[in-house]
């Protein structure tokens, strides 16, 4: 392992001196080993951060984290980037809130600079029935500890001057408001984490598919990958849309259908909302991104599919029913679309659990709200898998659909989330 | 967009007509069956990547149900049927074997 120099304001002014020649690599391209103590199938969001974890918070540093494609190219580098807590479900709100609290130090902790910015997250109540729920979730919330407040009208127009209250169709009645929430860079969360792996000793290893899994008497042996076998103790499956196809390959079934869910990008313009607002009535949320582009985020496919396309139609739904909210949206131009292959469970809620295979462990089911979870998901898969037990997952099992313990978002939100 | 025939009024239309219903061919787990049958009826799911059976319904037209074989990955829509059988038709399973070489029913 080479020295690692930090990145830092003096590490900008000193390369500034030296036309940049001095910035390392952010991770190591190390060959694949016959032998590790827990391999990580994704090398997401997700994957990485319960690599991070299973090093920082259990000293387990022979590990490798296997990415079929390039990191960070699945849904953590496809999402809109939304981080907030305002969960309905106490499981939920632990989990969730962890993760946001992470966040906020999560710069520091990886000396990489994730650019998380609490800008406050509105949610907004377009419905009576809205009012209620949100009312409810606050309600919730101040007893879990996490900090939100419903607010009226007037005060979402303050927060967002540009959001239009008096629509006809969906006037704005109110919103739940999370001070905290907020956005962050969503490439450097998973080149943070695969930099503070690296450093490890850990394994990122790209362009690695896995094509079948090695069991014997109910234990993971190993796997094969087009990279050739390779042996574990443990093994993590974080791979999102494509739990499924692992899972076959480990032979059993999950609780999950893979859909498309779909963003999209506006052409730059002047900031103008530094708020994300998120409209579940109508299915869109949008922030700004710091080069001034909207982020939009739009409304899943009813169908499965593997697609990462998304469809024409939720575009349509998703920009008609923004552009009444926002009205001075509908001269912009949108400059880029693309849609990630979600996970969606029957309860909208993640899955981190053990699985029939004893050594073997799965973090999916994150559906379309993972970005978020990133640094709490991989703190319980990491317990989970060091210690067989974690106090933040220990509500997420798949057992949970078998004795009707469901942790039940979709009900909550009244929409995917 | 997906194009779908209905197979009662021979309709073919762009997917905003219909409304998706999710995997097809379930059994229900019947009386005397235990956890495991009702917990993989209920929730777990093949969820492919490639041939996928599903239901869909005519909402826009004469509103029947049925069913449909499509490719999860291009989106191909392999055939449509009737919803009153218990497994696709022998020529569809043909025409999906011939389309792709190596797949075999589950």
């Amino acid at each position: 392992m080479k020295f690692r120099r930090r990145n830092s304001a003096f590490a900008i002014a000193r390369e500034a001196f030296r036309h940049h020649e001095g910035w390392q690599r952010t991770w190591e391209d190390r060959p694949l080993k016959p032998k590790y103590d827990a391999i990580i199938v994704g090398a997401g969001g997700h994957g990485l951060a319960t690599a991070y974890y299973l090093g920082r918070n259990h000293g387990l540093r022979n590990v490798a984290i296997l990415e079929k494609g390039w990191l960070g190219g699945g849904n953590t580098g496809r999402n809109t980037t939304i981080i907030r807590s305002n969960y309905l479900q106490d499981p939920s709100a632990a989990i969730y809130e962890k993760a946001r609290s992470l966040y906020e130090t999560m710069s520091q902790d990886l000396n990489y600079n994730v650019m998380f910015s609490p800008r406050g997250v509105i949610m907004l109540a377009q419905t009576h029935h809205e009012v209620r729920g949100y009312r409810r979730t606050a309600h919730a919330n101040a007893l879990q500890g996490v900090t939100t407040e419903w607010i009226g009208p007037e005060r979402v127009k303050e927060l967002c001057p540009i959001i239009n209250i008096e629509g006809p169709r969906y006037p704005v009645l109110g919103g739940l408001w999370q001070a905290r929430g907020g956005t962050a860079r969503h490439d450097a969360v998973a080149w943070g984490y695969a930099r503070a792996c690296s450093d490890m000793g850990m394994d990122v290893i790209q362009q690695c598919e896995v094509t079948g899994i090695r069991s014997s008497n109910g234990q993971v042996m190993g796997l094969e990958t087009s990279k050739g076998p390779v042996d574990c103790d443990r093994l993590g499956l974080v791979v999102a849309g494509h739990s499924g196809v692992l899972a076959e390959m480990a032979g059993f079934r999950l609780p999950i259908e893979s859909v498309a869910l779909q963003a999209l990008v506006s052409e730059p313009i002047k900031p103008c909302m530094d708020v994300v607002i998120m409209a579940n009535t109508v299915h869109g949320y949008m922030s700004q991104s710091d080069k001034g582009e909207m982020v939009i985020g739009g409304g899943a496919d009813g169908y499965n599919n593997y697609t990462q396309r998304g469809s024409f139609q939720h575009i349509e739904e998703t920009v008609r029913a923004l552009i009444e909210t926002f009205p001075m949206l509908s001269r912009l131009k949108m400059l880029r679309q693309w849609g990630g292959i979600v996970d969606m469970t029957g309860d909208r809620s993640p899955i981190i659990s053990r699985t029939p295979l004893g050594n073997c462990y799965i973090n999916c089911g994150w559906g379309t709200g993972g970005f978020k979870a990133i640094p709490g998901s991989g703190w319980a898969m990491a317990e989970l898998m060091a210690k067989g037990g974690s106090p933040l997952a220990d509500a997420f099992g798949l057992d949970r659909f078998r004795e009707g313990r469901f942790v039940d978002e979709s009900v909550a939100a009244g929409v995917a989330h | 967009m997906l194009l779908l025939t209905c197979p009662y009024c021979g309709v073919t239309a762009e997917e905003t007509e219909f409304a998706p219903g999710g995997a097809a061919h379930l059994t229900r787990a019947g009386p005397g069956e235990g956890d495991d049958a009702l917990e993989a009826y209920l929730f777990h799911r093949a969820n492919p990547k490639g041939v996928h059976f599903e239901r869909w319904r005519h909402a826009y037209g004469c509103g029947k149900w049925f069913l449909a074989a499509r490719d999860t990955v291009t989106m191909e829509v392999f055939g449509t049927y009737p919803a009153q059988v218990s497994a696709p038709p022998p020529e569809l399973i043909d025409t999906i074997r011939t389309k792709r070489p190596g797949w075999e029913p589950a």
